[in-house]
Formats: C-alpha cells, sequence, structure tokens
C-alpha cells in the first residue's frame, strides 16, 4: 500500500498572506501620516535649517583682491599684488582673523607697513570675482573696474566678506572666552539648583505623603502656584527684596543678587512644582509590607529611610532631577532679569540674535545648548526604561501613622517653603500697587497703564489670552487624536515607533532654540509657509510644538487604560473607527483631554523662551511684555503684568476645576457603580 | 487701546482717500518710530499730499536693520523714515540707498546731512548721551556730582555706576564709540578699563540705566538725555548731567531705498521730512532736531547739550562697529564673572 506522500518542494507556492488593509487602516495611517507631517515640518525642519545656518560663515577671501601701488609722484609700475600675497609678506592677519560675522569689515592699509595717510602715492584696488565687495567709505564698489585712490581715501577702504560654509563659527565661539565661559555657568547654575530644588522638594513630598500634618491640601495647592507664573517673575520679585534698594537686602550681606544667588533662588521657585508633583506621585505608590517587614526585622527609621524609601522613590528623583536641570539650564528669563554679568548660554542666544543681529553666533550656541538638554533627556529615558512596577496586585498601600513631634516638625517645614512661595508672588503684587518704589510709597493703579510703556500694552494681555485658548484647543486637538492614532491603530508598526520618537523630541529641544529655528526655517522667503510668519499662526504652531511631549504622554497614558477590545468591537460592528474615537474614546478620555488643554493654556501664558524670537508688533504678548518691561527699566509694570497672568492662570484652574467637575459628573457616570 | 483706535482710524481715512483719489500712490515706508507717534507723522503728511498713502511697517531699529538687510536682493520698502544714521551706513554700504538731495536740505544743519552729495539719507533729530545722577541716593553714599566722562572713574563711584551693553544697546554702543573718538583709539579703551572697574553691571536696553537710577537702585546711570527728563518729570530725584568733554549722539534719518518704483513719490515723502514743519512734529519727541531754530526746549532737558553734542563720525562707527563690539565683548565680557 502506499500512501499518498506530499513531496513539498513539487508543491506551487501558495500565496503571501498579508493582512487586509481596511478603509479604516487606511484613514487611521493617513491621519497619523498627516500629523507626523506637521511633526515634521514644526520641528525637524526648522532644527536642520538652524543647523545649517550653523555651519554658514563669512570669510574675507583675500585671493579676490588685487592692489597696485604708485610710487611718490602717482605713477603705477604695473605690479599687481593680491590680498592674499600682501598678507603672505606681512602676515598681518591670522587664518582666524579672516573669518568674520555677515556685518565683518577689514581695513587694508595694513598690508602697507610703510602706509602714512599724508603721502603722495596712490593706490588702486579692484575686485577679481563677480561677487567681490569692498567699500571707500560708506560707497559699496562691487564691479571688476580698477579703483584709484589717494592714501587719505584709501584708509577708509575696507574689504567685505564672503559667505561660505566650515566649522569656523564653532571655532570662534570655544575661542572667545566670554562665550565658553558660559557653558561653565549654565552647567554650574544647574547643578546647583537641581540639588537645591530636588532636596526641597522631596521632603515637602514626603511630608505630604508620609505624615499626617494638618492642611495638606493647602500646602499641595500653594506648591503648584508658581507654574502659573513666567519663568522670571520671581527675578522681579527678588530685586524688590534683596535689590540695592530692596527690603530684606541686608540679609544678604553684602552679596549682589545680581548673579548666581538670584538666578539659583529664583530657579528654585519655578522648577520646585515640577519636581515635587513628579516625586509626590512616586512617593504616593508605595509597598506597606515593606515597612512592616522594616519594623519586625528592628530597623531604625533612619535606616529604613534609606533602604525602603529611597530605593522606593529613586526613579521619581532622578526623573525629577533631570527635569529641573533642563528646566533651569534651558530658561532664559529668569538669567536676564537677574542674572546681572553672570551670562549663560540661553541669554547668550538672545544677546548675540536679538542683540547683536549675529544668527550664525546664534545658531552655534542653540547647537551647544542643545546637547545637554537632549544628553538629560536620553539619560532620564533610559533610567526610566528600567523602572518595574513597584507595586503589584498583593501591595497593601502604605499608611502613615501619626507622630505629633514629626508632624509638627515637617508642618513648620512646610510652612517654611510656604511663605517662600506666597512671599515671592506678594511681592510681586506689592511693588505693582506702589507708585514709585521707593520714594512714593502711596498706592496707585499707575503701574497697570500698561499702553504707556513698552511692550504692546494690555493688547499684548488680550493676545496671550487669544494665544493660550489657540493653543489649548488646537494643541489638544492635535495631540490626542495623535496620541490615539499611534495608540490604537494596527500594524504599522516602524511607522507609529517613528512617529513615538517625532512626539517625545520636543521635550529635549530648548524653547529658545526652537524659536530661532523657526526663524530660520519659517523667515525664508523661498518657504511657502513663510506667510504665518510673524502672525498669531506660528505662535500657536511653536506653542503646541514646544509643549508637544507632556500632553502627548498624558493622551497615551488615559488612552492605555482602555483596552483594544472597544475597536475589535466596533469593527465587528461594522463601525467606523472614528465614529468609535467620538462617541467612546473621547468622552472616556475626557478627563486627561481637560488636563492636557489647562496644561497647553497655562504655559502658553507663561512661555517666553519660545516665542521671544517670534511675535511681531502685531502679536506682542504678555510674558513678553514682562520681559520688556523689565528690560526698559519698568519693573514695577512688569511685575503688575507678570502677577496678571498669574491671575488669569489661577482662574483657567479654577474655571478648569469646577468644568470638569461638571462634565465629568455627566459623562463619567458609569464610572461609579 | 487707544492707539489702536487712532492708527485704525488713519488706515481707515486711508482706505477712503484711495477710493476717492484715483491717482493714489502707496509708499511701504520702514520705520523705527515710536508706534503712537506714526500716526502722527502721516496725518500731517495727508494734509498737503493726499495721494500718498504711506503703509508702515514698524519695529524696533535692530529687527528693522536686520530686515532691510535682508532684503537687499528684493527689496520691499520705498522708503526708510526714522532710523538711526549708524543702521543707514549700513545699507548705504551695502548699495541699498538712493542718493537724493531733498529741497531745502541747506536748511538744514550740516551735522545731520550725509557727507556724500547727493546725500544717500538726511537727519531728522538726535537722541544725545547724557548721565542720570540720583542725588537722594548719592548723598545718602556720601558722592560728589561727577561733571565729566573722566570723573566717573573715580574709585569713589565703585560699584555705584550703570551702563548699557553695547552689544544688546544702541545707546550703549554710541557711548563706546564717542569714548573711542573723544579720547582716541587707544585712550577710549584705557578709559573704559577705568570705568569698567566701577560699573555695577551692563544692561540690555539703554533706557534701563537711567530708569534705575531714578529708582535708586544703582544712582549713577549712562543712558540718554531725554529718558531722564521723562524719569525726572515722573517725579524722581534725578539730575541729568552733561560731562564736560562732549556726549555721544546718534539720529534718526530719512532715505530712499534703491530700486523703489515709486520714485517721485518717495522723493515728494524725503522732501516733507526735511521742512520746517516736519520738524517741529519731531520737536514733540526730541528735543534736538535736524532743522535749526525750530527746536523747543523740553522740559527738564539740561542746558548746553547741543553744544556738548561730539562731531561724530558716522562713518567711523558704523565701519569698525564688529570690530568694536568685539573687542569689548572679550575686554568685558569675558571678565564679567561674579564678583
Amino acid at each position: 500500500m502506499s500512501s499518498p506522500t506530499t513531496n513539498l518542494t513539487t508543491m506551487p507556492e501558495g500565496p503571501v498572506i498579508k493582512g487586509k488593509i481596511s478603509r479604516d487602516d487606511i484613514i487611521m495611517r493617513s491621519g497619523m501620516i498627516v500629523i507626523a507631517l506637521y511633526l515634521i515640518a514644526t520641528l525637524v525642519f526648522p532644527l536642520y535649517a538652524m543647523l545649517s545656518k550653523s555651519f554658514s560663515t563669512y570669510r574675507f577671501e583675500l585671493s579676490q583682491y588685487e592692489f597696485q601701488v604708485s610710487d611718490e609722484v602717482g605713477v603705477f609700475d604695473g605690479t599687481i599684488l593680491t590680498g592674499s600675497e600682501l598678507n603672505a609678506q606681512t602676515g598681518v592677519y591670522e587664518d582666524l582673523d579672516l573669518s568674520t560675522g555677515s556685518d565683518g569689515r577689514l581695513g587694508v592699509t595694513k598690508f602697507f607697513p610703510d602706509f602714512s595717510f599724508r603721502s603722495p602715492v596712490m593706490y588702486q584696488i579692484r575686485n577679481t570675482a563677480e561677487t567681490g565687495r569692498f567699500l571707500v567709505g560708506s560707497t559699496l564698489q562691487d564691479s571688476t573696474e580698477w579703483v584709484t585712490l589717494d592714501s587719505n581715501t584709501f584708509r577708509r577702504v575696507q574689504l567685505r566678506p564672503m559667505k561660505s560654509t566650515g566649522m569656523d563659527n564653532f571655532i570662534n565661539y570655544f575661542s572667545t572666552p566670554a562665550l565658553f565661559n558660559s557653558i561653565k555657568n549654565s552647567l554650574w547654575i544647574a547643578v546647583v539648583s537641581t540639588i537645591v530644588t530636588v532636596t526641597l522638594a522631596f521632603w515637602f513630598a514626603y511630608a505630604l505623603n508620609r505624615s499626617c500634618m494638618r492642611y495638606k491640601g493647602v500646602f499641595r495647592l500653594v506648591a503648584m502656584a508658581p507654574i502659573l507664573v513666567p519663568s522670571l517673575l520671581p527675578g522681579i520679585a527678588l530685586v524688590y527684596l534683596f535689590g540695592n534698594q530692596g527690603m530684606l537686602k541686608e540679609l544678604l550681606f553684602g552679596a549682589s543678587i545680581y548673579g548666581p544667588i538670584g538666578i539659583v533662588i529664583g530657579s528654585v521657585f519655578f522648577t520646585f512644582p515640577h519636581a515635587f508633583l513628579i516625586i509626590s506621585t512616586a512617593l504616593a505608590i508605595s509597598d506597606g509590607r515593606l515597612y512592616e517587614a522594616a519594623t519586625s526585622l528592628r530597623s531604625t527609621p533612619w535606616r529604613t529611610f534609606w533602604t525602603v524609601t529611597i530605593p522606593g522613590a529613586r526613579y521619581g528623583l532622578i526623573s525629577a532631577a533631570f527635569v529641573v536641570f533642563n528646566l533651569v539650564i534651558t530658561d532664559f528669563g529668569l538669567p536676564k532679569v537677574i542674572g546681572g554679568q553672570f551670562n549663560v548660554l540661553a541669554v547668550d542666544i538672545y544677546k548675540q540674535v536679538i542683540g547683536q543681529q549675529n544668527f550664525e553666533m546664534g545658531a552655534v550656541v542653540s547647537v551647544v545648548l542643545v546637547v545637554p538638554a537632549i544628553l538629560a533627556f536620553a539619560i532620564d529615558r533610559m533610567v526610566q526604561s528600567k523602572q518595574v512596577a513597584a507595586l503589584t496586585a498583593r501591595s497593601v498601600p502604605y499608611q502613615p501613622t501619626p507622630n505629633a513631634k514629626t508632624d509638627r516638625i515637617f508642618f513648620v517645614y512646610c510652612c517654611f517653603v510656604a511663605f517662600f512661595i506666597i512671599g515671592l508672588l506678594a511681592v510681586c503684587q506689592f511693588a505693582a500697587l506702589i507708585k514709585f518704589w521707593p520714594y512714593d510709597l502711596s498706592l496707585s493703579l499707575n503701574n497697570y497703564n500698561f499702553d504707556k510703556m513698552d511692550g504692546g500694552g494690555w493688547a499684548s494681555y488680550f493676545n496671550s489670552i487669544k494665544l493660550g485658548l489657540l493653543t489649548a484647543i488646537c494643541g489638544t486637538a492635535v495631540v490626542f487624536f495623535g496620541a490615539y492614532l499611534v495608540e490604537k491603530s494596527n500594524g504599522f508598526r516602524t511607522g507609529r515607533a517613528i512617529f513615538q520618537m517625532f512626539a517625545m523630541l520636543p521635550m529635549a529641544i530648548p524653547g529658545m532654540v526652537l524659536g530661532l529655528a523657526y526663524i530660520f526655517f519659517f523667515n525664508n522667503p523661498s518657504n511657502p509657509l513663510n506667510a504665518i510668519y510673524g502672525t498669531m499662526a506660528i505662535l500657536v504652531i511653536c506653542t503646541v510644538t514646544h509643549f508637544y511631549t507632556v500632553s502627548h504622554l498624558t493622551a497615551v497614558t488615559a488612552l492605555k487604560q482602555m483596552d483594544r477590545e472597544f475597536e475589535s468591537v466596533s469593527a465587528s460592528l461594522k463601525q467606523p473607527t472614528l465614529k468609535l474615537f467620538s462617541r467612546v474614546t473621547v468622552p472616556v478620555c475626557l478627563p486627561a483631554v481637560l488636563d492636557i488643554s489647562i496644561y497647553l493654556f497655562v504655559n502658553a501664558m507663561t512661555t517666553v523662551s519660545a516665542v521671544v524670537f517670534l511675535y511681531s508688533p502685531k502679536t506682542t504678548l504678555a510674558s513678553i511684555a514682562v520681559l520688556n518691561m523689565d528690560d526698559a527699566g519698568d519693573i514695577a509694570p512688569a511685575a503688575a503684568m507678570g502677577m496678571m497672568i498669574f491671575y488669569t492662570n489661577a482662574a483657567a484652574r479654577v474655571i478648569h476645576l469646577l468644568a470638569s467637575r461638571g462634565i465629568l459628573k455627566k459623562t463619567q457616570a458609569w464610572r461609579a457603580r | 487701546m487707544k492707539r489702536k483706535a487712532s492708527i485704525f482710524a488713519a488706515a481707515a481715512a486711508g482706505v477712503m482717500l484711495a477710493t476717492s483719489a484715483a491717482a493714489e500712490t502707496e509708499l511701504t515706508v520702514y520705520t523705527a518710530v515710536e508706534a503712537e507717534d506714526l500716526a502722527r507723522y502721516a496725518e500731517k503728511f495727508n494734509e498737503s499730499h493726499p495721494d500718498i498713502k504711506i503703509n508702515w511697517v514698524r519695529d524696533s531699529t535692530g529687527i528693522i536693520t536686520a530686515k532691510l538687510l535682508a532684503e537687499r536682493d528684493n527689496p520691499q520698502a520705498d522708503v526708510v523714515w526714522g532710523l538711526a544714521a549708524t543702521s543707514l551706513l549700513l545699507l548705504k554700504s551695502e548699495g541699498m540707498l538712493e542718493a537724493y538731495a531733498p529741497a531745502g536740505v541747506d536748511k538744514l544743519d550740516a551735522k545731520f546731512v550725509d557727507g556724500d552729495n547727493p546725500p544717500a539719507w538726511v537727519g531728522m533729530d538726535a537722541w544725545v548721551a547724557s548721565v542720570c545722577y540720583n542725588t537722594v541716593e548719592a548723598e545718602k553714599n556720601g558722592l560728589k556730582p561727577p561733571s565729566s566722562w573722566k570723573d566717573l572713574t573715580d574709585p569713589m563711584y565703585a560699584g555705584h555706576v550703570i551702563m548699557p551693553n553695547p552689544n544688546s544697546s544702541g545707546t550703549g554702543f554710541l557711548d563706546v564709540s564717542s569714548w573711542l573718538q573723544l579720547f582716541g583709539e587707544e585712550g577710549g579703551w584705557e578709559y573704559m578699563d577705568a570705568l569698567h572697574e566701577n560699573i555695577a553691571r551692563y544692561t540690555h536696553s539703554g533706557s534701563k540705566p537711567c530708569k534705575l537710577a531714578a529708582a535708586g537702585e544703582i544712582p549713577i546711570g549712562v543712558s540718554f538725555a531725554f529718558r531722564g527728563a521723562k524719569s525726572k518729570a515722573a517725579g524722581a530725584p534725578l539730575e541729568i548731567i552733561v560731562p564736560s568733554e562732549g556726549v555721544g549722539w546718534d539720529m534718526e534719518a530719512t532715505a530712499i531705498v534703491a530700486g523703489t518704483a515709486n520714485l517721485d513719490a518717495a522723493k515728494t515723502l524725503v522732501d516733507f521730512t526735511v521742512t520746517k514743519e516736519a520738524n517741529e512734529m519731531y520737536n514733540s519727541g526730541y528735543a534736538v532736531v535736524a532743522y535749526p531754530g525750530v527746536a523747543k526746549p523740553v522740559e527738564h532737558f539740561p542746558d548746553g547739550l547741543l553744544d556738548a553734542m561730539i562731531d561724530n563720525d558716522f562713518e567711523f562707527a558704523a565701519n569698525n562697529r564688529a570690530a568694536i563690539l568685539k573687542e569689548w565683548q572679550s575686554r568685558y565680557d569675558g571678565k564679567s564673572e561674579a564678583k
């Protein structure tokens, strides 16, 4: 009997089985591509434009000029020398001297050691290349004709540089001690502020999570207040407290607040809520069984603290440290206000770009600033990916036990921190209401007369609100939809991974760098998107991109809580995914959606760094007005405007809270049984 | 709000004129003049020339300069009305200005007109460096008022003087360039070395030193006279000192952009900018204007300011700007460590 055997080699090849892409998949993938393209156009291209700008240099091309010198009676003997030959003979200019900015000018009399402006010797000069340019006085000569000049006029000849590409800008940067010093200063400030803030925030969070003191809710609220104001506001408060006319300047014992001391104190103020939130989350979840085990092993509280509490919170601490480090090193408003002569990288970018119009050097400093920012971000990501669940199904949540003595110590400590935060805000409000500090202490509303000051007046305040609302609405829509597509679409793994990467990138890019990159990319006349330059649209786009990452992560977290079975059920019911999205996903995730929008609103109101390069006379912003008024010396009105931002944000928070309560009651009823 | 309304009104008026006058020309005018003055300037001009409509593009001096330079190959502006002369010299050196002698330019103070014939630009008004001196705080610190720039290097003023950073402030740069002209290249840097020992810090903007002096934060602020007069009017215990060696200054000036399609209208506008009535109009914001005999004294303005203005070599300032700033930065920004 012969059984039928199958000869595998003779079998015809079967069809390649490929999942069928449904119409829904196509819609979702194209949606994802659209949002990815948005991120590319608003993030990747501008950064690329900035990078290429940092390599664009200007050089004096000496070989492109020819010179002739006459004898005493003005007769030229026909000897023609190029600029580079003259320089080789005399050696007056080093190679580095020839690299310059777009504004560079080079005198030529040094090429002729026996030059005297009184001598009867005549000179001739010409460009050999069509692109060559030099000045006689301030008249431009760009033809290749010989120009004959007497020696008195010849000393007014200035060569102009030619555009080229190379590393010259970076070499220049690292050989300018003033600029190079800023790297050291920035790192130093960031490290000190990080240590101080994380320590303070840790104990504050510890007190709120692990003690039984009273008024925890109030302290939590106070700790979050600094997030509602621009980072430069604490700087203004410090000027009033510790400046030369300060109320408490004796406390500094003669040290100046303008400099590292001021920057560190201010940085602690504005980064405190960020550190506190992260550490508090880490301390909130803890396995009570570990503490029971420690107690039964007769461990001292001190030992328990170091072997149980700290290791349990280590990921939070590391994360907080990197977030604070990044915030401080990339912040620009605070060192601008209180930094005095202490130069830091972020302010250098501003000085180069706004002060000197040296965009190339601004780009170089930006590249330098991106390095530590990306490094800190990458290390943090790496560490976080090692984190494993601390809370398992069998864990018992830790319950603090009352202890009168420690609770009292924690209470005093928290009061101290709260006093620091409220104190700085109160000083600003007080300063805003004083007529003319320190000579006329009567109360007045003069400082609210913004229309009489630099910075755009009340219009800038309303612009800011408009920007906040637009950012909140557009940003939330884009971010949440993007997160949904990434999280819930099928297949297309590579595309999704790339999208995730793009979404994480904005976190690592300092605002100043983003803003500058936008100038290079959008202010290019050959860019079809050039039309949005100088409008509200570019401010909205920039702000959404700047704060994309945190919003994206919030959305992803909320979406992860929803089972993918929703999609399966909807597919089997033959319902389009978009219907599911609008009818089920958005309502279920509404708390997260509201959180994202308030996050975007508050940040749009307070951001300075990214938009400082992008506002136009028609789109001045309140946060920029604070900066500009301080810049012009109108410090009290600056404080007044800063407090207006605070009240607006606080009001937005309250509205957000009420709205969420109302909406949640309606839409989240299913959560209750 | 009021300013916005007036701009709006001017724009509306312009639109109405546009519909009524058929042979109307529109001029794109770049300016760094304060926004609140622009509507007034345009209105005054349109009184005599209703057929030319001005479209303003306004921003700060540095930004307008950068914008003009960036548009070098494809200029968008027809006229520049109210930009620092040093900036216009930069444009001139790029060959971007149309030389034109406006009718009646000979009536202006020669200091205010470009040296070339025909001139590439003509001045409108000047802002002049001065020292703001807070008498109350100075007395508290036992300081005597300085009378010259050299006085400011006296060790008694250590930490009590503040000035703008020339890298970011036009006022700061005109101080530095005036010292280099007054004391010579070497003497100028020596002077600044000595002054640096007394400087509390360098500010970003040119008006801040005076406002800080007015607030008593730092008793002596190197700033400009107009700012000091304003703060004094606001009630600050200030004295405005004109140093005896002379003071640096820069002016706002007007020029035609080369290659404009509306050359005739541009010429008409520039003719207007040198008239007596235009200069009277500038006088409300500036104490020193180009037309001799027009300027009415501005309240709290120091005496003798006009005579103290140095014979400013704008070409020197513009052509050496990059080199001066580099030198300044390496000397004073480098050691600006925390003290």
